[in-house]
């Protein structure tokens, strides 16, 4: 398979999905996980799990996850098509909308659309959680110090990405260098 | 006057070049979710560029509709401030320095990889960062205000997509469809209980 095939393949996956980001990219992943390490096959579980650990401590939309796997699975072309593929339909879509849309008219089926989507958002993502638990390395420490960071994300206003780094800097400590 | 641009202080809106740093400074310095209270901050508060009501009501389209947030975001401010060529702006604003920020990462942590300890120190971030996924699921799930039928759509959701592993394209289309007609109907018939 070569580059450009990959490239295709990437906005194959990409592109569909990005008409189920509801309620942010982070719904996604687990689906995407599937498709790149069981369908395709272009990294473990593992690997996929380092690669969202990258794109949460990245700057700017959680969904440029897709970027980050395009770039590993076909290099720049790779980058190119999963960025167009998950944030291009409904680029389109948002854009047609602001173009028609007059205040007031559509207000029922906004409310009705997000109210609707909120319990599917939900579920996709306890859904990721599920899968990229299951992805996770580091053994019973790792999921403890998910489980913790949750605690902790709750009930204080820690800086997300401080949190980020000391649990890398944790389990490289528990498990020695 | 075409209705697309409004702009509410200033007589004349802000040049493209103007409208792609604003946003690629808030997609490069935003960690971890939370962009639109930061893009409430930084256009509505700061520089005036678009009214409180109008940011509310395209958050709430945003949110409504399938996409990323923020990016839908920047897409509804850009074309309020400069029809297309603004929605265009704001868009790649948001998206390409950020992106060609996560590929730089990638590749010095593909080049640090043959170091054990790179994958376990990400192992550990990916821990904390699956942690906070998981608190983002537990606020999302009480927002669902302990309504049976959507706690019903929530588990049959996480059961096709995590456990059967169904396409989710699919799995929103039918759920998601069938739960939004839901919400629509209890909605009319509250509206013909209380008319406006």
């Amino acid at each position: 398979m070569d580059v450009f095939d990959r490239a295709l393949a990437l906005a194959g996956v990409f592109g569909p999905l990005s008409f189920a980001t509801i309620g942010g990219g982070i719904a996604i992943v687990a689906d995407a996980q599937r498709q790149i390490v069981d369908v395709h096959h272009w990294m473990t579980a593992a690997q996929f799990v380092d690669n969202f650990a990258i794109s949460r401590v990245t700057p700017g939309p959680g969904s440029l996850l897709a970027t980050l796997i395009g770039w590993q699975v076909a290099g720049f072309c790779g980058a190119l098509a999963a960025t167009i593929g998950i944030f291009g339909p409904t680029a389109f879509l948002i854009y047609g909308v602001a173009h028609v849309w007059r205040r007031h008219k559509g207000a029922r089926w906004t409310r009705a659309l997000e109210t609707g989507l909120r319990p599917v958002a939900a579920g996709m993502i306890l859904a990721t959680v599920y899968v990229l638990m299951s992805g996770l390395d580091g053994g019973w420490w790792a999921r403890a110090i998910a489980l913790a960071s949750t605690a902790i994300v709750m009930y204080t206003r820690v800086n997300t990405v401080l949190l980020i780094g000391a649990g890398a800097a944790l389990l490289v400590v528990i498990h020695g260098f | 006057m075409s209705s697309a641009v409004h702009n509410p202080a200033s007589p004349s809106p802000p040049r493209i070049v103007e409208i792609f740093n604003a946003f690629a400074l808030v997609g490069l310095t935003s960690f971890g979710g939370g962009l639109s209270g930061r893009m409430l901050q930084d256009f509505v508060q700061q520089r005036h560029w678009i009214g409180e009501d109008d940011f509310f009501e395209g958050l709430a389209l945003a949110q409504a509709l399938p996409g990323v947030n923020v990016t839908n975001l920047a897409i509804w401010i850009g074309f309020r401030l400069r029809g297309w060529q603004g929605a265009a702006a704001g868009f790649t604003g948001i998206v390409m320095p950020a992106a060609m920020l996560i590929v730089l990462l990638g590749a010095l942590f593909t080049a640090l990889i043959r170091f054990p300890v790179t994958h376990v120190a990400l192992a550990g971030a990916a821990a904390v960062a699956i942690g906070l996924t998981l608190s983002m699921a537990i606020t999302a799930v009480k927002r669902l205000r302990n309504s049976f039928f959507r706690y019903v759509v929530m588990a049959a959701t996480f059961a096709t997509v995590a456990l059967l592993k169904w396409p989710l394209v699919w799995v929103v289309l039918v759920g998601g469809g069938l739960s939004v007609g839901v919400e629509y109907w209890r909605m009319r018939n509250t509206t013909t209980a209380t008319p406006d």
